[in-house]
């Protein structure tokens, strides 16, 4: 009996242990992130003002200057991204939703999972080859291509589990009216998925809005503020980028405030993908 | 004087390769109600769904024999034209979720880009909501989401949305076995008076029901016709023996 | 009979319905002449298909670009480099040699040190999440902070790290006798080691929540403590999920370039420990592609993006099939 009891206390102990173990461990994982948040808070928000935000950056080593084409930049990369990705995205995800019985379907969701792990800056590799090489020159357009061909397989599986949700019979009661097929998955089903679907946009944006790799050999940055596509552009993770390795401390505080602004526009982005589902999803 | 708005003759119809339903031989009387009836996975369902050429969107799915439309053989028809001309209520009620409930009843029209007056339109949606007995519950939020009705509230706005089309036969797949039997007898009520607009189908698998309501009924078992004729007569003398075991309950 | 309908003979339909001497009201009429108009469709039925299969292709087909043209670029390396830029340890533009060993080894070193470090507290977060706060206030914070970690972006991490990590990590070398660079393995190692921490734990996190109660239950009906029934009948069961994530994980640290580009050191020597300088494949490609010069040089690099490629591809496809047993077996 008494074997017994002290047995049973150690489990007990080893019981209490391991929960509370578990619970110091998480803690210690959350850390990071408000170590993380709280330096950028700290140090961004003294540099943010207008002039950081509306001017055009100042030479090497000189104090002041902005962001301002680097926040354009960003736009247009995004912009570009989103009108390669989104109408290819929509559609792979209306062929993985519609057709998901079919043998082939399984290497197209493959294929995506495959594309969804391609390490950055190999994608930034690829669009330096397809499009820097043949146009010559670093371009807005070919960093909007690799961000792109990043965030196709995000917009691709956001809007296959989406449509997956829809029943069955929302499409039989539109072709039961006699509405074509084709009217019936853009006019039908589609709206009904559309919080989903601009769910995963959002998402995507948050991600690739961030991503420095395939930029660095594709839009390539400039001191200049540029609205052509054809010409390189800069970008608010690239400005994080150069700053935060050059020697000089000014440029340093740069980096804090564009990394304030960029870390705020991420936050934005996924309270944005919240609400959208609170108050645009459909309940079946 | 009766007379038959569907011939179905020898018809049979499956996918990959089964034979789901063989050689059924069915005339549809004008203005009447027609049940469908027998035990679950006996082909009823997919019988009414090659009326309105729905079965062929499953895939290998195969068909063959006669299905007559005034004379007009469906299956030479464009199948977009064939489904504007044959409703359907599916069993459980699903109107369209983006859509309000005006936009619902005339959901025939826009989707398929008919455009007609709004007059019209306002016309349709009054005369279909009464036809469906739904009008005076919902006549002031006829522009929110349907979404906040009952079941068999939504149930009647399917029908509403399938009588705005004018259809010459209405198929109703179990339209009542989704709702508690309140709404269900609101359902049967509607269906008894919409006779004089419009041919019903309906498929059911509750006998009560189909002895309640029904004009004519035909009984199928595993995919054959077993029988067909007045309801009246089919249930109090049935000719064949197998009716007979379905009608006492011997299998189901 | 093989199903097949046929255009506008509609009209005939309309011609017949009124030869039955049914009176035809005027909104039916509309809507059979409606009928006939509308059927014209914007787009084909077969065309519309025929598109959907089209891009379903094209997405095979982009991957399958993507490798050929990385094969195709490095090319002049492969046949000049051959077998030795896999195991060659000289890593030497000017004099034209290209060994990618110590890059290789970097990346394995830098890799694998930081899946151990982060395997522990993957561990703890998934555990947390899936059995101890499923629902509530701590699960939801805990959810969010695991969100945050995986949405920021890897510079920004690099640049955290390279002002508090690095120096934080210099201290400890100075205070323990090694020679105090500060970046080097180690430095990236622990940077890419909370950033992978989001991957493993989600998916564990799945897994384990997806363990059947009755299981459970049963354990703890003859007494076994909580801790034990995790141990012993959670863990083993949510095994492949684990393996999983642990998988994904290392797939994603593989790949990863920013962070460890800014605290890795860039030295081209093969590391002999992890406190001092290195690079992984990743960081060699981002530190010196826009300066390569020479067609050999430039291929060099992206037959090392080649093999980047591959390997973290092939760790994603075990992954999956690692996944889709476990669903199998479920």
């Amino acid at each position: 009996m008494k074997t017994k009891g002290r047995d049973l206390r150690r489990r007990m102990f080893f019981d209490r242990l391991f929960k509370g173990s578990v619970i110091v461990l998480s803690s210690v994982c959350m850390l990071p992130m408000f170590f993380i948040l709280f330096f950028i808070m700290k140090n961004g928000i003294s540099v943010i003002n207008w002039e950081f935000l509306t001017a055009l950056p100042k030479p090497m080593g000189e104090a002041g200057g902005g962001i301002s084409n680097a926040l354009a930049g960003t736009l247009i990369l995004i912009l570009i991204a989103c009108l390669i990705s989104v109408p290819l995205g929509v559609f792979a995800g209306i062929y993985l939703s519609e057709y998901r019985k079919v043998r082939f379907t399984y290497f197209s969701r493959l294929s995506l999972e495959v594309l969804q792990g391609i390490p950055s800056i190999v994608i930034g590799i690829i669009a330096y080859v397809w499009i820097v090489v043949p146009m010559g020159a670093f371009s807005a357009l070919s960093g909007g291509i690799a961000l792109g061909i990043m965030m196709l397989p995000v917009i691709v599986m956001s809007t296959e589990e989406t449509l997956k949700l829809i029943p069955d019979s929302l499409k039989e009661a539109s072709l039961a009216l006699g509405v074509p097929y084709p009217r019936t998955i853009l006019k039908v089903i589609l709206p009904a998925g559309l919080s989903g679907i601009v769910t995963g946009i959002i998402i995507g944006i948050a991600r690739i809005g961030g991503e420095t790799a395939p930029l660095l050999f594709t839009a390539f940055g400039s001191p200049f503020m540029g609205l052509n596509i054809f010409k390189p552009v800069s970008a608010l993770p690239l400005v994080v980028f150069n700053y935060a390795t050059s020697p000089y401390p000014e440029w340093h505080a740069l980096a804090w405030g564009a990394s304030f602004v960029l870390i705020a526009f991420i936050l934005f982005l996924n309270m944005l993908a919240k609400l959208v589902t609170r108050r645009w999803k459909v309940q079946f | 004087m009766e007379s038959t708005v569907l011939r179905i003759e020898d018809f049979s119809a499956g996918f990959d390769g089964q034979i789901v339903i063989k050689e059924i031989n069915l005339s549809v009387v004008r203005n009447k109600i027609t049940a469908i009836m027998g035990p679950s996975g006996c082909g009823k369902t997919t019988l009414i769904r090659c009326i309105n050429r729905m079965h062929e969107l499953v895939p290998n799915a195969s068909v063959s024999g006669r299905m007559l439309l005034d004379d007009e053989d469906v299956y030479e028809t464009d199948p977009i034209i064939v489904r504007r001309k044959i409703g359907m209520v599916f069993q459980r009620p699903n109107p369209f979720p983006t859509m309000s409930i005006y936009d619902n009843v005339v959901a025939g029209y826009n989707l398929n880009g008919i455009r007609i007056p709004k007059g019209d339109k306002d016309r349709i949606v009054e005369e279909s909501l009464r036809k469906a007995a739904l009008w005076e519950e919902v006549k002031d939020a006829l522009h929110r989401k349907g979404t906040f009705l009952s079941g068999g509230q939504q149930q009647r706005l399917c029908i509403a949305r399938a009588l705005a089309m004018y259809p010459e036969i209405l198929l109703l797949d179990e339209p009542t076995s989704a709702l508690d039997p309140k709404a269900t007898a609101h359902i049967e009520e509607l269906v008894v008076e919409l006779k004089n607009t419009v041919t019903i189908i309906q498929v059911t698998h509750n006998i009560p029901q189909a002895a309640r309501i029904s004009d004519f009924t035909a009984f199928i078992y595993l995919g054959e016709m077993i029988e067909y004729g007045p309801t009246e007569k089919l249930f109090t003398v049935p000719k064949d023996k197998r009716t007979e075991q379905y009608l006492t309950g011997k299998f189901g | 009979m093989s199903v097949s309908g046929r255009m506008e003979t509609g009209a005939g339909m309309i011609s017949r319905t009124a030869g039955t001497g049914k009176s035809l009201s005027r909104d039916a009429a509309m809507v059979y002449s409606g009928a006939v108009r509308g059927s014209r469709n914007l787009v084909s039925e077969a065309a519309f298909r025929r598109l959907l299969r089209l891009v379903g292709v094209a997405v095979l087909l982009l991957l399958v670009a993507i490798l050929a043209s990385l094969f195709v670029a490095s090319m002049p390396a492969i046949a000049r480099n051959g077998f030795a830029f896999l195991t060659g340890t000289v890593w030497d533009p000017v004099a034209a040699r290209f060994g990618s060993l110590p890059f290789l080894v970097g990346t394995l070193m830098t890799s694998f040190l930081a899946l151990l470090i982060s395997l522990v507290f993957s561990l703890a977060v998934s555990i947390f999440l899936g059995e101890y706060f499923r629902r509530g206030i701590a699960s939801s914070l805990m959810k969010t902070v695991v969100e945050l970690l995986a949405g920021i972006p890897s510079v920004i991490y690099g640049f955290w790290a390279l002002f508090f990590l690095v120096p934080a990590v210099r201290f400890v070398e100075t205070k323990t006798g090694i020679i105090p660079y500060g970046v080097g393995i180690l430095a990236a190692a622990l940077v890419l080691s909370i950033m992978i921490i989001p991957y493993s734990a989600s998916l564990a996190r799945e897994v384990i929540g997806l363990v059947p109660a009755d299981l459970k239950e049963a354990a703890f009906s003859l007494g076994a403590t909580r801790f034990e029934v995790i141990r012993k009948v959670v863990l083993p069961y949510a095994r492949s999920g684990l393996v999983a994530g642990v998988l994904l994980s290392l797939g994603r640290a593989l790949g990863e370039t920013m962070a460890v580009t800014m605290v890795i050191g860039n030295s081209n020597m093969l590391p002999k420990d992890i406190f001092g300088p290195a690079n992984t494949m990743a960081s060699i490609i981002a530190n010196e592609f826009s300066e390569a010069t020479g067609a050999v040089y430039m291929a060099s690099l992206i037959e090392i993006a080649l093999v980047l490629f591959i390997v973290t591809a092939v760790i994603n496809i075990i992954g999956k099939i690692v996944i889709m047993k476990m669903s199998v077996e479920t």
